[in-house]
């Protein structure tokens, strides 16, 4: 896991580099960082921009308490707030923890549901972005089947 | 090759709901086979959704989406007769689509 670990990461550092030349491609790959993160910290940082983190409960954060399979976990993000520009879901637990980034638009609103893996029982933080500040909320979930095994 | 992306939604007071499902196998390379290898990594990385030419929501995703994706969202300012397009990009630069017109 280690020796395919480290091919990927070459790659990506190719593909970076073939990116400096090309400005389409540049955008696509600029916020891959933060998804090879393999530690909170490290993709909130790429995430964040320095904007500061505050908790919050003006943020609707729906996913089960108990998912029986890790493998399928549904996860609701909404927010009534003004002036969002991305939701963002991170699994503590997760090998890469940051697991999803949607940038709503002006058009759209700002709810979104999917469904992801969990590999065991986690923290699982909900983050939403306005220009200036970043609003979080967070949730305890036990998983009784992992998602690793696909 | 292709992939398709079906979608379905109704508008309610102006919002279209809209949900799509992504048939993908969403490998996230750690996974092993039956004979012990490793499948590779193979998982969308990107999203865009689309009102008529206009970009409504881009996602950014990582491996730990489920297979098959399913995803939910909303558009404002929705009319009968937009139409709405979900086009996605995976690791290995395959692309799916599909499109909904809204009645």
């Amino acid at each position: 896991m280690a020796h395919s670990r480290r091919r990927f990461m070459r790659a990506g550092m190719l593909l970076g580099a073939a990116g400096a030349f090309l400005s389409a491609p540049l955008r696509a790959f600029a916020a891959r960082p933060a998804f090879e993160a393999t530690q909170i910290d490290d993709a909130l940082s790429h995430m964040l921009n320095g904007r500061p983190v505050e908790e919050s409960d003006a943020i609707k954060f729906k996913i089960p308490d108990i998912a029986e399979n890790g493998a399928v976990v549904p996860v609701s993000i909404s927010t009534d707030m003004e002036g969002v520009t991305a939701i963002s879901l991170v699994i503590e637990k997760n090998p890469n923890p940051l697991v999803a980034r949607f940038h709503i638009l002006p058009d759209a609103v700002a709810d979104v549901s999917a469904r992801v893996k969990m590999g065991e029982s986690s923290m699982v933080r909900a983050y939403v972005e306005t220009a200036d500040k970043v609003y979080t909320t967070s949730k305890e979930v036990k998983v009784t089947i992992g998602g690793c095994g696909g | 090759m292709a992939g398709k992306v079906k979608i379905r939604g109704k508008i309610k007071n102006g919002v279209a709901e809209i949900k799509s499902l992504m048939p993908h196998p969403m490998e996230t390379g750690t996974r092993r086979a039956e004979d012990g290898s490793v499948v590779p990594a193979h998982y969308i990385q990107n999203v865009t959704c689309y009102k008529n030419d206009t970009v409504v929501m881009k996602a950014d995703w990582g491996a730990a989406v489920s297979k098959n994706p399913f995803f939910s969202f909303q558009v404002k300012n929705a009319n009968p007769g937009d139409v709405i397009r979900v086009e996605w990009t995976d690791n290995l630069n395959e692309t799916g689509s599909g499109e909904l017109v809204l009645k």
